[in-house]
């Protein structure tokens, strides 16, 4: 199968609204920016989620019909403050759900939370019994994050002292393919859904993804954006990188049994297993661990970001295999 | 962690060996293993189902490395 080379960067088009805010923001978003005022409060977290990736997307590609200026717009920041604090307390509100692990070092807290993590996984019933419209629709959830992979922890790099820093460029200079293009993992991602039939144009998928996939990526905007989060981004990506070798061999196993065989299918998935069994150690000892003891008060907020993702990844797990099982698309 | 002009070799805890630095790997034949990546994690378990290359299987295994060789 031959597949295009990467196409022309394209910003993508402003989605559909999913409520009565994203429909205001987006509205004004259309215009030249001015001080956007009386919006109302979202009406549901399809809404809330749609509204901050829009936000956070501003500091990213944008979109095409959308002035950059909006990116500083005050009022757009003030929106995008109150949206954060709305996602940071039902995030506290829900975190005793996830286990805690208050003992140890912090990559043995780290464990400690892994194995008590009592989510579902999609990797695990891809692997067994999954089929193909369910491998479009995970690909297509996980395109809002795989196609700007790394990105939002890029930002955490100045706030991070001596050995942690080192350590997060180590895995971060991994994920943009050691410099090389045709290595780096969003690079990787787009030949992927490309070879599945899908849209490999960054933003294609915006209109379809509900809360519950957008917050995903919220989480990482979050902690990437904010320099009193920084322990949180290296407790989230550590967590990330300690079971993606895993879940990444079940996803290369469903694909291949759904008869994608091609190095295009398959690679992504192939160089997770490889690339994330060295950031494993390097994330949860060296990131993680070498923050914690740089600044020892950081290690509580390495263990938020770590629960948080197993809380919002327990949720979208819940919601795919919830939606299979009931016969419907897991797609907004 | 400093990255010198020698290879390091690092033991993690219950985990592979991560190489920095050039090396250069080669099979039981002597035929040359490529290596992309600036750092590697070799199998240190033997259960890998990518060798010489670390797949993270030691933690299902239960894998320990002695309490001398922690990291």
């Amino acid at each position: 199968m031959t597949l295009s080379a990467a196409p022309g960067f394209a910003a993508p088009r402003l989605p559909s609204p999913a409520g009565a805010l994203s429909d205001a923001l987006f509205d004004a978003m259309r215009r030249p920016p001015f001080a956007m005022w009386d919006l109302p409060a979202p009406e549901s977290d399809d809404d809330l989620h749609l509204t901050l990736y829009a936000c956070y997307e501003l500091g990213y590609v944008g979109f095409a019909e959308v002035d950059g200026d909006w990116e500083w717009e005050p009022s757009l920041v003030a929106l995008r403050a109150s949206l954060e604090r709305r996602f940071e307390a039902t995030l506290r509100e829900a975190i005793d759900t996830v286990a805690d692990a208050p003992d140890g070092t912090v990559a043995e807290r780290l464990q400690a939370l892994i194995a008590a993590d009592e989510s579902p996984s999609v990797a695990r019933h891809l692997a067994a019994h999954g089929i193909e419209h369910e491998l479009a629709e995970l690909l297509i959830h996980r395109s809002a994050y795989l196609l700007k992979e790394a990105d939002p922890h890029v930002r955490a790099i100045p706030r991070l002292p001596g050995r942690a820093k080192a350590a997060m460029v180590e895995v971060l200079a991994d994920e943009y393919g050691g410099g090389r293009l045709e290595y780096m993992h969003s690079e990787l991602y787009r030949q992927a859904l490309e070879a599945f039939g899908l849209d490999g144009a960054y933003g294609a998928y915006l209109d379809r993804l509900p809360g519950v996939t957008l917050a995903t990526v919220n989480l990482m905007s979050l902690f990437g954006t904010h320099a009193r989060w920084r322990g949180a981004i290296a407790g989230h990506l550590a967590v990330t990188e300690m079971t993606s070798s895993d879940a990444n061999r079940r996803y290369g196993r469903a694909v291949r049994r759904l008869g994608y065989t091609s190095r295009e299918a398959t690679h992504y998935f192939d160089e997770h297993v490889e690339a994330d069994a060295i950031h494993d150690v390097v994330a949860a000892y060296d990131l993680a661990g070498g923050l914690a003891e740089a600044e020892p008060d950081q290690a509580d907020t390495i263990v938020f970001g770590a629960r948080a993702l197993i809380l919002v990844e327990g949720a979208f797990a819940r919601h795919l295999l919830g939606a299979w099982e009931a016969g419907r698309s897991s797609l907004r | 962690m400093t990255r010198g002009p020698e290879t390091e070799i690092t033991s993690y805890r219950d985990g592979p060996l991560v190489v920095r630095g050039p090396i250069r790997l080669v099979d039981a034949t002597g035929a040359e293993i490529p290596v992309r990546r600036s750092t590697i994690a070799l199998c240190r378990c033997g259960r890998s189902r990518i060798k010489p290359f670390c797949d993270g299987t030691h933690k299902t295994s239960g894998f320990k490395t002695e309490a001398r060789a922690s990291g």
